[in-house]
């Protein structure tokens, strides 16, 4: 954007990403050194030792597994009901009307502050974890299709009607084609918020589980693996983000988009 | 021959009931359109020449009176009904080819027949460069060909307009307007055409519909009986000039009317 940066604008995307990287590992470099803050911050070679010990214990893949499965389950549910939600919130004004407010109500409480609650009704275990990642992703997701369905051009249906569209032919060749980029960020966000409620839904006192294993490392004061599980959930996050960009790329590739 | 009427408005009347009370948007609208005319309609906005179009295409349903097409009654949209809208109302996500193939493939045509006549109505357009492009890679003019090709390809017997060019530069607007005349003279069809703009009414039309506001009816009926094929020079005739006088009063009448 700046015209003034010129030699900022020569350099590519990739080598920002590598630069930005090394601005990262200095800062941490920094950081380790220190001696405030050497405790909290061990550097690379001591995070490599780490990811080696929970290898060999086995947790790692374990915690990985189990926290990807409530992230998944939890998601799954949340997007099958979102979606039908979601339009029957946009086309029938008594559902909205019943439904929007709790909607904007329960979106605004942290999901750890009603996690108590949903242990208490439904137990300890998975089934908890999963309630509360269903929950926060199906709030999220609602609330982006029905914007979506809410947003879609009524001269395209007007048109398609003319052409001799019928109301099934509307709902396949219009709603549905109109709406896939809202779904699909409705997907991203949903991840997103599905990752980042881990932690809140792994208080549930689960046995295994990325964030539960934050919990436990953190009242041991073993700060290396602790720091290695925070950045394997950072690059988890980046990857689904990564992918689903992708899809949207591919999928809704015919919008007209600003430039980012 | 002259007595072959293809569209009867018959006192047609639109009557809103709003907060505020009634709105009287048409107040007995009657009409005769002959076959294979091109009608063109001017009026102050709010004066319910939308409003009139969108019950013809069977989109609104008016409060009282009917239209008829070949005498029968108009319930509903159909394909006998082709419309263009001012906001070109392209499906973004599909390519130039398969939007005019929409209204094809719905009327049960097989993909080959279909993708048959598409590109003929996208020759017809000039746009045979352009069939697998986006309508997002399109300039305005060119959507609105697409528009008005998709129109023609399912082979309405009568063609509805709503200011299809008011959104498009002067240069771009009259080149559409050379072609719209080029192309109903190859294949004729009656045509119902909205405008703000009297210069394209006169070029265009056959007949022109002045309409006046609050409430909405037709003021005055004028003849253009300026031989086709019609060209940009005959602007600058007097029989042209007389025409665009006496009609531009009578809307610049209904203007100052709207403004009190």
């Amino acid at each position: 954007m700046d015209k003034k940066n010129s030699i900022s604008e020569r350099i590519p995307q990739w080598a920002w990403v590598l630069i930005s990287l090394c601005v990262a590992i200095l800062l941490w470099y920094i950081l380790s050194i220190n001696p405030k803050t050497a405790r909290s911050f061990p550097f690379i070679p001591t995070i490599f030792e780490a990811l080696k010990t929970v290898l060999d214990r086995g947790i790692l893949a374990e915690d990985f597994f189990s926290s990807m499965l409530s992230v998944v389950l939890g998601f799954s549910l949340g997007f099958v009901t979102a979606v039908p939600v979601a339009f029957l919130m946009a086309w029938y004004a008594p559902v909205r009307g019943i439904l929007d407010p709790w909607i904007q109500f329960i979106r605004n409480i942290p999901p750890l502050a009603y996690v108590p609650l949903v242990v208490i009704a439904a137990g300890v275990g998975r089934k908890p974890q999963v309630i509360v990642i269903w929950l926060a992703t199906f709030l999220i997701m609602c609330v982006t299709i029905y914007q979506g369905v809410r947003n879609i051009d009524n001269t395209l249906i007007k048109a398609a009607r003319v052409l001799g569209a019928k109301d099934g032919d509307i709902f396949v060749k219009v709603i549905f084609p109109a709406t896939t980029p809202f779904i699909l960020t409705a997907v991203r966000l949903g991840v997103s918020v599905g990752l980042t409620t881990l932690i809140a839904a792994e208080s549930t006192g689960s046995m295994a589980g990325m964030g539960i294993r934050i919990r436990s490392f953190s009242g041991s004061f073993e700060v290396a693996p602790m720091l290695l599980y925070i950045i394997i959930l950072g690059i988890i996050g980046i990857l689904c983000e990564k992918f689903i960009k992708f899809l949207e790329f591919r999928l809704t590739g015919w919008q007209e988009r600003r430039e980012e | 021959m002259a007595d072959n009427i293809k569209l009867k408005i018959d006192h047609v009347e639109m009557i809103y009931e709003g907060r505020k009370g009634k709105t009287v948007a048409l107040n007995g609208v009657d009409l005769d359109i002959r076959e294979n005319e091109f009608i063109t309609v001017v009026g102050p906005s709010g004066c319910g020449k939308s409003t009139l179009l969108n019950i013809i295409a069977g989109l609104n349903k008016p409060t009282g009176g009917a239209v008829y097409l070949d005498g029968r009654k108009i319930e509903g949209t159909g394909t006998e009904r082709g419309v263009v809208f001012q906001q070109y109302a392209l499906f973004p996500w599909l390519t130039v080819k398969k939007n005019v193939m929409f209204g094809l493939k719905l009327n049960g045509k097989s993909d080959a027949e279909a993708e048959e006549t598409a590109m003929k109505y996208i020759k017809m357009v000039q746009l045979e460069d352009f069939v697998d492009s986006y309508p997002k890679e399109l300039s305005g003019g060119m959507k609105q060909r697409v528009a008005i090709a998709r129109a023609y390809a399912v082979q309405p017997e009568v063609l509805l307009m709503d200011e299809p060019f008011g959104a498009l530069d002067a240069q771009t607007r009259t080149q559409l307007q050379a072609e719209l005349t080029r192309t109903w003279q190859e294949e004729k069809k009656t045509c119902f055409f909205i405008t703000h703009d009297v210069e394209e009414a006169i070029i265009l039309g056959t007949r022109t519909i002045i309409m006046s506001a609050r409430p909405g009816r037709i003021k005055e009926i004028v003849n253009i009986d300026l031989p086709f094929p019609r060209t940009q020079d005959m602007k600058m005739t007097k029989e042209f000039l007389d025409l665009k006088n006496k009609i531009w009063g009578e809307v610049y009448k209904e203007y100052l009317e709207v403004r009190k």
